[in-house]
């Protein structure tokens, strides 16, 4: 029973990383750029929500809802600011400014609210389910997680799949120069992206501060990078590729806490990127590019 | 006076003016203690200037020179740190204690952290850009990892290691634990001295000038600009990104050997080899120029001694930096920027001779 205790909490941890992934391998996929800030949009997602939560009172609901919506709007003056001067220069350039936009939100973060740790009141109210018994619990934070994470992949397959703006987003990671010829507005499909990404991060912050309720100002950063190894273990511009890249990251992650050793997990999920990247570059849903002159 | 003799006379001119700066500054540090007159706050920051020196003229080397981004220096700097703390702590134990001592900790530092650098170097450089940034970060993450989760001792029947705790070492009576891990080494020697970080960095200037002015260096750059053409005419993207990495790695292996023999206590945080710390060496580079040595070592000094000058700015300086970063980078990358900066030249043409202030730029176009 422990083992599938394990396993449930990997596919929480997972579901959340998952939800993060989304973002990465959305903005990878379109803007051909790697958003080393989303991590922090989320920790930024996560304060506005304990704000509202804790310190305000409002409901929890609510809360998460109005965080999401300012770290959308968050998302897009990013892009607009720091990573749209910047299109068309080389990719060096682009990650070195996204690398200062992580440490820009960080260091807000620490001057607004301070280094301590915030305990995180979880938003999730209903009781933990019990199984067999009682023998295996699985606890309510994991439910909502799990279910969020399959709702919002769905939603977001419908979206690309059906929408005028998915489309649009389609042909721009596909090839960005034919599409504006096609009159597809590049800018503001990139900005979309944006948007959508930060806005699921508000929600995947609140789910990680719900399960782990320690938030500081460095919350954003390991689950961001973590995220980005479950995108690229997935597939990088693939969204089913990205859930499943975060369910394995996840599970590994909590089964090697458990049974290896709990300060070698890190260590051995990244070490589980490198072997992934030497066998399939391309991740496991991945499309493979050969670079032309 | 044909293209290339000038051409070859300035660079001697800018190899000649580091050697001098270092040299100047070396000598005004002596010339100010023998007086008395440096602060205990300015003695305590002369090591750790040699040390991020080289780290940034190291990681110079990967990001300016060789165009590979690399977000896991500390973690080279962390193995050089590690490793040769244990030989002298060992050797300490034993009862042998001397500077040549240090002399064989640097060359342990540089060969492990260069042999860790070539073990990396070989399967995360077959990846391009950001991959490569992913994978470096993650490198540096699993290094002080591994470095916080080790215990290792000795006793009469050689080297034990754990990855537990000190009792799952099994030491004798006589045994001795070196690295506690999360503790890390306590008592290393206290080898460094300013004189002997001047002396590494000028060891490291030299061998970093002469690789990039020789056809080894030509190659490295090349493929920086434009690695298609570079392959096309035979030059082994793969075989030259290695050397400027494991270089550049064993350089960095150096720097921890310096940095561990500064401190009494050596531990793996993130603030010492985590990825800020490579961030830090990062923002030395961007800052200093990319491809500039000289602007690494003035970027890594200035910028070492500043936050300590301006202590109640400290809660500032990451943002700061942050900020510089971002504007540095749209400043000196972005097409509309460099459009802008073009028209401006033309328009006044005193710009042209501001060569220090715009960044050494490097693009695909191979312009």
């Amino acid at each position: 029973m422990d083992f599938l205790t394990y396993f449930v909490n990997g596919l929480s941890l997972g579901s959340i990383y998952a939800i993060i992934a989304l973002g990465y391998t959305m903005v990878y996929g379109i803007a051909k750029m790697l958003n080393f800030a989303h991590g922090d949009v989320l920790m930024i997602g996560s304060y506005i929500t304990f704000v509202f939560m804790s310190q305000m009172g409002i409901n929890p609901i609510i809360s998460v809802l109005l965080a999401a919506i300012c770290c959308t709007f968050i998302g897009v003056i990013i892009e607009r600011i720091a990573y749209k001067p910047l299109r068309g220069a080389n990719s060096l350039a682009v990650l070195i400014t996204a690398i200062g936009v992580s440490y820009f939100l960080q260091n807000i973060a620490l001057l607004i609210f301070g280094a301590n740790t915030k305990s995180f009141k979880s938003i999730v109210t209903i009781p933990p389910l019990k199984l067999f018994g009682g023998q295996l619990i699985i606890s309510s934070e994991s439910i909502v997680t799990i279910t969020l994470c399959i709702v919002i992949m769905l939603a977001l397959t419908t979206f690309i799949n059906k929408t005028k703006m998915g489309q649009a987003m389609l042909a721009v990671s596909e090839d960005r120069s034919a599409s504006t010829l096609m009159g597809i507005n590049v800018n503001g499909t990139i900005a979309m992206t944006f948007a959508i990404g930060s806005f699921l991060a508000a929600f995947a912050g609140v789910l990680l501060c719900s399960a782990y309720p320690t938030l500081t100002p460095t919350t954003g950063a390991m689950p961001g990078i973590k995220a980005f190894v479950a995108a690229v273990i997935g597939g990088i511009g693939s969204i089913p590729g990205a859930f499943i890249g975060g369910l394995i990251l996840g599970v590994l992650e909590n089964l090697s806490k458990a049974y290896i050793s709990a300060q070698l997990s890190d260590a051995i999920v990244f070490s589980v990127l490198i072997i992934m990247l030497l066998v399939k570059p391309s991740g496991i849903l991945g499309k493979s590019n050969i670079e032309k002159v | 006076m044909d293209y290339f003799k000038l051409k070859r006379q300035k660079k001697a001119r800018y190899n000649l003016s580091i050697y001098l700066m270092i040299v100047i500054a070396y000598a005004i540090v002596m010339f100010l203690s023998y007086q008395g007159k440096i602060s205990s706050l300015l003695n305590g920051l002369l090591v750790p200037f040699c040390t991020y020196s080289i780290l940034a003229v190291s990681l110079n080397l990967v990001v300016g020179i060789s165009g590979e981004l690399s977000l896991g220096h500390a973690g080279f700097m962390c193995v050089g740190a590690f490793t040769s703390a244990v030989f002298t702590r060992y050797m300490k134990f034993l009862g042998v204690e001397g500077l040549y001592l240090f002399i064989i900790a640097i060359l342990i530092g540089a060969v492990t952290a260069g042999f860790a650098g070539l073990l990396i170097g070989i399967p995360v450089l077959r990846l391009k850009g950001d991959y490569l940034a992913i994978v470096t970060l993650a490198f540096g993450e699993i290094i002080k990892n591994i470095a916080n989760a080790i215990y290792l001792g000795f006793d009469e029947n050689g080297a034990h290691f754990s990855l537990k705790n000190t009792m799952a070492l099994g030491l004798s009576d006589k045994g001795f634990v070196v690295i506690k891990g999360a503790q890390g080494i306590t008592g290393t020697p206290h080898y460094s001295s300013f004189t002997a970080g001047v002396i590494l960095l000028i060891i490291v200037v030299t061998i970093i000038l002469n690789l990039v002015n020789s056809r080894t260096g030509r190659n490295i750059k090349a493929l920086r600009d434009n690695l298609i053409a570079a392959e096309s005419v035979g030059i082994s993207a793969t075989k030259y990104k290695l050397i400027a990495f494991t270089i550049a790695s064993s350089m960095a292996g150096v720097a921890g050997v310096l940095y561990a023999h500064n401190l009494t206590t050596l531990t793996a945080l993130p603030k010492n080899f985590g990825y800020n710390m490579s961030i830090t060496i990062l923002v030395f580079v961007v800052l200093g120029g990319m491809g500039r040595i000289r602007g690494s070592i003035i970027a890594a000094v200035v910028l070492t001694l500043l936050p300590e000058m301006l202590r109640g700015l400290s809660d500032f300086r990451m943002l700061i930096y942050s900020i510089v970063l971002i504007v540095v980078m749209i400043f000196t990358s972005a097409p509309a920027m460099k459009q802008y900066m073009e028209v401006l030249k033309n328009k006044f043409p005193i710009i042209k001779n501001l060569k220090a202030v715009t960044l050494k730029k490097f693009s695909k176009e191979g312009e």
